[in-house]
């Protein structure tokens, strides 16, 4: 069983658990994913390793809620189990000494850009971070990003903390200021990730993305989560899900993530009606 | 020759065809003993029993349909129980047609329908755990003293078979399963109005009995690694299924409404999207589905999308319902269910209703030209022949590639032409000793009783392996 070992409210409506997933954290390398069900009817979804402990045989996952599987799991406690998880799934992030790496992250999607921080770090990087958020809150994740950095810049939208302003903003002040970038990552909300992509064109950096396309079994099984790449169908759960952000379908990504709106919408509905006024309203 | 039975087969119960398009319970109703009687009464127990030869697995035909001429139902069981891990499933889902009953001595005789062998070996299974479970169960439990080790890697026929059958063989067996559930494609792919999932839990439940182990959520490559599975066992079966789906690749595959039949099957198998939103997995309801392919899964899809509430649904097929390759029950179902045919037709364009989302999908005539390799006529469109469906679903059903999830971390492994792992078609023997291989990861996308039959004569090989390999020198 996969017990959660501890739990931590990091922001509004985000949370930071750890659990016992002994043979995946033995595995896991940055850049990769779970697939978890919470209960027998419950749905499959992705969530990204932010951590791992091998020797206390543990995984960290880092979630916002969003919808009905999400908010389910935020009343999970201490000592309860999620019915499944399975991974460590994806294509792990290339790691190696680039020199110097631009690395941006906004929203949930820090959780997911810190492993390859860390990672990156530790292979001898060079390490600045650019974190942006709505505001001062929602900037997750700050002393653990910062530990593995050697500059980290924070943004937001508001001006409650760092620069005011947004990521892309900042991508062109480090470049501007002189830094040499060697690679870059942008993993967030699929806005930010596509304006990355466009900032890192004419910056002329080489830049990766992670896609968190709509996923079923995460094994390359059923299609759904598929993406256009280069103009080839890729599939994001085992081809993925990073990829080289220049040659991403923006467009149609950001589509594909709509196709289940209405039945989101449903689903947490019906949800709310069973349990009640909740703590994410 | 004075022949005082049937010339049809007995008939059996279906639910009617405007009732059954609208929920997912089990289309046909199966035989009552009493009927099951009467139909291994048209069996003549014939001295060269052909159709023991046109069974995968050379069940002892003419030996179980006695039993039940004589209503000894725990008789027919246990012949069945020595050839098959799995009579429920194949009962209801094996292409019976072109394998037992088409080599019937009865079917020969003019204007005579063969023995209806699938259904009687479905009656014979679904007996057995209405009435027998527990017993069979303690039965069978072996002792602790186990010959060895040996890892499946997949739960679906193939590895379920060979799981089986050397757990009966004092083996201890552990299957892994990537997925959160076991049956392979007999679980995520066949729909519950062809194979009820209680009937495969029964089953899966039946070889659990056996003492098998089945730990789900285990990605081998990912979560255990092959390296340590030969470390840890004796001996390993890969049996990981075709089970990539692949797109024709056309102007708008990736448009919000387009699917593979793999994730529009998923969605309503393994995760019951069809209950949703009491399971919470959504599928998505669509009024005009058009299906691309002729196979079993086209079938199975097209006659989902009809049970999902669907107006019309239509099935595309580049060839005619001579070449259909799914079962012709299958397909007699389809049409009874109001879904639509069209022949000699290839889509060709998915056309953007300007947000994203299909909105009809642009097809081709085809007619047929020069057999190709498999030497089946091959289709060539019809120059300016394109016409126009209104669709907001397209489901395609063109076909499985291996799976590479596996493959893609264990390079030692000898691969064929198509990407399927190399074995002995006999043993399952790999280029790796030790490691075995069998179903649609050798053969591409194939049949259950194939996956099966693969099973068997792994378990058999893997035996001897492991005796040769502990034999004192
Ligand atoms: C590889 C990968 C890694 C991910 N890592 C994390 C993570 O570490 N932390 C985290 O909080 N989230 C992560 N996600 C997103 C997460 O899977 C979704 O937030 C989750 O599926 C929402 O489920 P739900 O039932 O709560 O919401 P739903 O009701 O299913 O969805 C609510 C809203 O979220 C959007 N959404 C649904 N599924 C996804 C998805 N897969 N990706 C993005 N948006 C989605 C929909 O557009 C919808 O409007 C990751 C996704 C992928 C593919
Ligand atoms: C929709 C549909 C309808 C069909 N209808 C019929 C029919 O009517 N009659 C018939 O005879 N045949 C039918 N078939 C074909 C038949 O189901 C297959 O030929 C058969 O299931 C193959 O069995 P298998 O054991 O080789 O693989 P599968 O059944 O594909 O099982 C493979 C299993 O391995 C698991 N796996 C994959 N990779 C890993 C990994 N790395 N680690 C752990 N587990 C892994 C998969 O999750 C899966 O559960 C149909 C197929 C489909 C898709
Ligand atoms: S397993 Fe299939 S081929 Fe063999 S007897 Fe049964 S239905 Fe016929
Ligand atoms: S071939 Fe037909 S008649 Fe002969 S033994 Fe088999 S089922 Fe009976
Ligand atoms: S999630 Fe099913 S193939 Fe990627």
């Amino acid at each position: 069983m996969f017990t959660i070992v501890s739990k931590k409210n990091i922001a509004p409506q985000e949370f930071d658990i750890w659990v016992e997933a002994p043979r995946i954290a033995k595995h896991t390398k940055a850049g990769q994913f779970v697939v978890i069900r919470i209960d027998e009817c419950g749905e499959r979804i992705p969530l990204t390793i932010a951590d791992n402990d091998e020797k206390k045989g543990l995984i960290r996952l880092i979630f916002q809620v969003i919808g009905n599987t999400t908010a389910k799991m935020s009343t999970l406690e201490v000592g309860d189990s999620i019915l499944d998880i399975s991974g460590p799934l994806g294509t792990p992030s290339e790691i190696k000494n680039y020199g110097t790496v631009l690395m941006v992250g906004g929203g949930v999607g820090i959780a997911a850009l810190y492993p390859i921080i860390k990672a990156l770090k530790l292979a001898g990087n060079k390490v600045i971070t650019i974190l942006g958020g709505r505001t001062s809150d929602l900037v997750i994740m700050k002393e653990d990003c910062a530990e593995y950095s050697d500059e980290l810049i924070i943004t937001t939208d508001d001006g409650s903390e760092g620069m005011k302003g947004v990521v892309t903003g900042a991508m062109e002040m480090v470049v501007e200021k002189g830094e040499e970038i060697d690679h870059c990552w942008c993993i967030g909300p699929s806005i930010m990730m596509k304006y990355g992509a466009i900032t890192a064109k004419k910056l002329n950096l080489p830049i990766f993305v992670s896609l968190n396309s709509l996923m079923i079994d995460g094994t390359g099984m059923c299609g759904c989560c598929r993406v256009t790449v280069d103009n080839k169908i890729r599939f994001a759960c085992v081809d993925g899900p990073e990829f080289d952000g220049l040659k991403v379908d923006w467009d149609e990504f950001m589509s594909r993530l709509t196709q289940y709106k209405k039945e989101e919408k449903a689903s947490m509905k019906k949800y709310e009606t069973e349990v009640g006024e909740q703590p994410w309203h | 020759m004075a022949l005082d039975f049937s010339k049809e087969k007995t008939p059996i119960k279906e639910q009617e065809p405007k009732v059954r398009s609208k929920n997912f319970e089990e289309v046909c109703l199966g035989y009552t003993v009493e009927e099951g009687i009467l139909e291994a009464g048209r069996c003549i127990d014939c001295k060269t029993k052909p159709c023991v030869a046109g069974c995968p697995v050379a069940i002892d035909i003419p030996g179980f349909i006695k039993c039940i001429k004589n209503n000894d139902m725990p008789g027919a069981a246990a012949i069945l129980d020595e050839y098959t891990n799995l009579p429920a499933v194949c009962g209801r889902v094996c292409p019976q047609e072109t394998q037992c009953e088409e080599l019937c001595t009865v079917g020969k005789i003019k204007g005579f329908e063969p023995v209806a062998i699938g259904k009687l070996e479905r009656l014979v299974a679904d007996w057995k755990y209405a009435n027998t479970k527990k017993e069979v169960a303690k039965k069978s439990k072996k002792s602790d003293v186990k010959m060895g080790k040996v890892a499946v890697i997949g739960s679906g026929p193939a590895g379920l078979t060979v799981a089986g059958d050397l757990a009966k063989l004092g083996y201890e067996v552990k299957i892994y399963e990537a997925l959160h559930a076991a049956g392979g494609v007999l679980t995520y792919g066949i729909p519950e109005f062809r194979l009820p999932m209680k009937i495969v839990e029964m089953e899966i439940g039946a070889m659990k009995d056996l003492g098998i182990d089945i730990e789900c959520n285990v990605v081998v490559g990912k979560t255990i690694t092959m390296q340590e599975i030969m470390q840890e066992f004796d001996a390993c079966f890969i049996a990981v299924g075709a089970g990539t789906p692949l797109f024709q690749g056309i102007t708008g595959t990736n448009l919000n409404g387009v699917y593979s039949a793999s994730e529009y099957l998923t969605r309503i198998n393994l995760m019951h999207g069809y209950k949703f939103p009491e399971y919470d997995t959504p599928v998505i309801k669509s009024k005009n589905v058009v299906v691309i392919g002729g196979g079993n899964v086209a079938m199975d899809a097209a006659r989902c999308a009809k049970r999902l509430g669907a107006k019309n649904v239509t099935i595309v097929y580049r060839r005619t319902l001579k070449e259909l390759p799914a079962r012709i029950e299958e397909y007699h179902h389809a049409v009874e269910e109001d879904i639509n045919f069209n022949w000699l037709t290839n889509p060709i364009e998915y056309v953007n209703d300007g947000k994203g989302q299909l909105c009809a999908v642009k097809c081709i005539k085809m007619e047929l030209g020069e057999p190709d390799d498999s030497g089946r006529r091959r289709p060539v469109p019809i120059e300016g022949s394109e016409f126009t469906f209104d669709a907001d679903c397209a489901i395609e059903a063109i076909g499985q590639a291996s799976n590479k999830i596996l493959l893609d971390t264990f390079p030692e492994l000898k691969l064929n032409k198509w990407g399927n792992i190399e074995a002995d078609p006999e043993t399952g023997e790999t280029s790796v000793p030790g490691i075995f291989a069998g179903g649609d990861i050798v053969t591409g996308a194939a049949t259950v009783i194939l996956a099966m039959g693969a099973g068997k004569g792994a378990a058999v090989a893997i035996d001897s392996y492991i005796k040769n390999r502990y034999k004192p020198k």
